[in-house]
């Protein structure tokens, strides 16, 4: 697989030697001339010189061919641009980009630029696992399956409360994952006896919340 | 009508300045409030400052009644970015972008974007001068 990275970075750095370890073929693309040349040392001709919004500094990283294009720069404005030229100019198939500021993520999804990764986000999603200040917590969105997997904590007296998952009712278009009781998780069956206190993962198409709150979280 | 200019430089101030001259109603957008001076302390248009990325900004300068969108700040993506929030996201018919890289300017123009590119403008003019020299005056030189 021929990856072209473009933003070298940490981020774009790392993702790098990951691709490298895994024995694919990367060049990174890093706008800065300070960067470039501690890029250049590690990476030697993979590290390639130019403002990667410009088509023409695309086409010499060789973009026309790349498997993958990763836009991971630190403005939002030009990993949108690099992923729309990347899919309809070079045809690259898959196009993965970092967003940058949390607020602007409906802007790549508007812009069809997608998958995207956002660090804030995915802390926030780790915080709502780790310290719950709801009952319903998104922990991944699969954006291109349209769908999500959340978590919902079962509250005392709920249906859910003292059922097996195969009595349980599910809404259609959700289906129980895992359980998560006194720190041990274990992967759910049909069997498997719900009580309070439990922290459940399912995954869902949107919208089903108030069903699954209706289920899990309402006496 | 009324049209959103963002980016208050030399470009977008004297757009604005022009369509208020022609009667229509202008708000600008700029992330610098020292813009607000280029357009003269009679322009009658409210002035935004912020960044055109966010739409509480884009919003508070009145995009959602907008008939027409000019996005002319100085950097070519985040132009081209409001652009198609501007169109896809508000819907704007009359969305008129400036892009000072060729290249960029030419792809976004294939997928329906006007773009404005003065590099572009100032190449043409230039070959176009010195082609003209070069059959008459230039002969044989």
């Amino acid at each position: 697989m021929y990856a072209v990275i473009v933003g070298g970075g940490k981020v774009g750095a790392n993702v790098g030697r990951a691709l490298l370890r895994m024995g694919h073929e990367v060049s990174i693309v890093e706008a800065r001339s300070q960067r470039f040349a501690t890029l250049e040392s590690e990476f030697e001709h993979m590290a390639r010189y130019g403002d990667g919004t410009e088509i023409f500094v695309l086409e010499a990283a060789g973009m026309g061919r790349a498997d993958v294009c990763i836009a991971v720069t630190g403005d939002d404005e030009d990993n949108i641009i690099i992923g729309q030229v990347a899919r309809d100019h070079f045809g690259v198939e898959n196009v993965v980009a970092r967003v940058n500021d949390p607020r602007n993520q409906e802007h790549f999804d508007l812009l069809g630029v997608a998958p995207t990764v956002c660090a804030t986000e995915s802390i926030l999603s780790l915080i709502e696992h780790e310290v719950p200040q709801h009952s319903l917590v998104h922990l991944f969105s699969l954006r291109r399956e349209n769908l999500e997997i959340i978590e919902i904590q079962v509250v005392a007296e709920s249906r859910a409360d003292g059922s097996t998952v195969a009595e349980l009712e599910m809404p259609p278009g959700t289906l129980v994952i895992s359980v998560l009781r006194n720190r041990v998780g274990r992967v759910a069956t049909p069997s498997t006896v719900l009580g309070a206190g439990d922290q459940v993962v399912a995954i869902a198409e949107p919208g089903q919340e108030s069903a699954l709150m209706e289920l899990f979280a309402s006496e | 009508m009324f049209v959103v200019v963002v980016g208050c430089g030399r470009v977008g101030a004297q757009v604005a300045r022009d369509l208020v001259e022609d009667g229509h109603d202008v708000n600008v957008i700029d992330q610098n409030a020292e813009a607000l001076q280029r357009l003269g302390s009679d322009f009658p248009g409210e002035f935004v400052q912020g960044v055109a990325l966010e739409t509480t900004v884009l919003e508070a300068a009145g995009i959602e009644r907008a008939d027409a969108f000019v996005a002319a700040t100085n950097g070519d993506n985040t132009n081209l970015v409001i652009a198609q929030i501007a169109r896809d996201r508000y819907l704007i018919d009359c969305v008129i972008v400036r892009v000072l890289d060729p290249a960029r300017a030419k792809f976004y123009e294939e997928k329906g974007l006007v773009t404005v590119c003065p590099t572009r403008t100032a190449i043409d003019r230039m070959s176009q001068a010195l082609r003209a020299f070069a059959t008459t005056d230039g002969e044989g030189a």
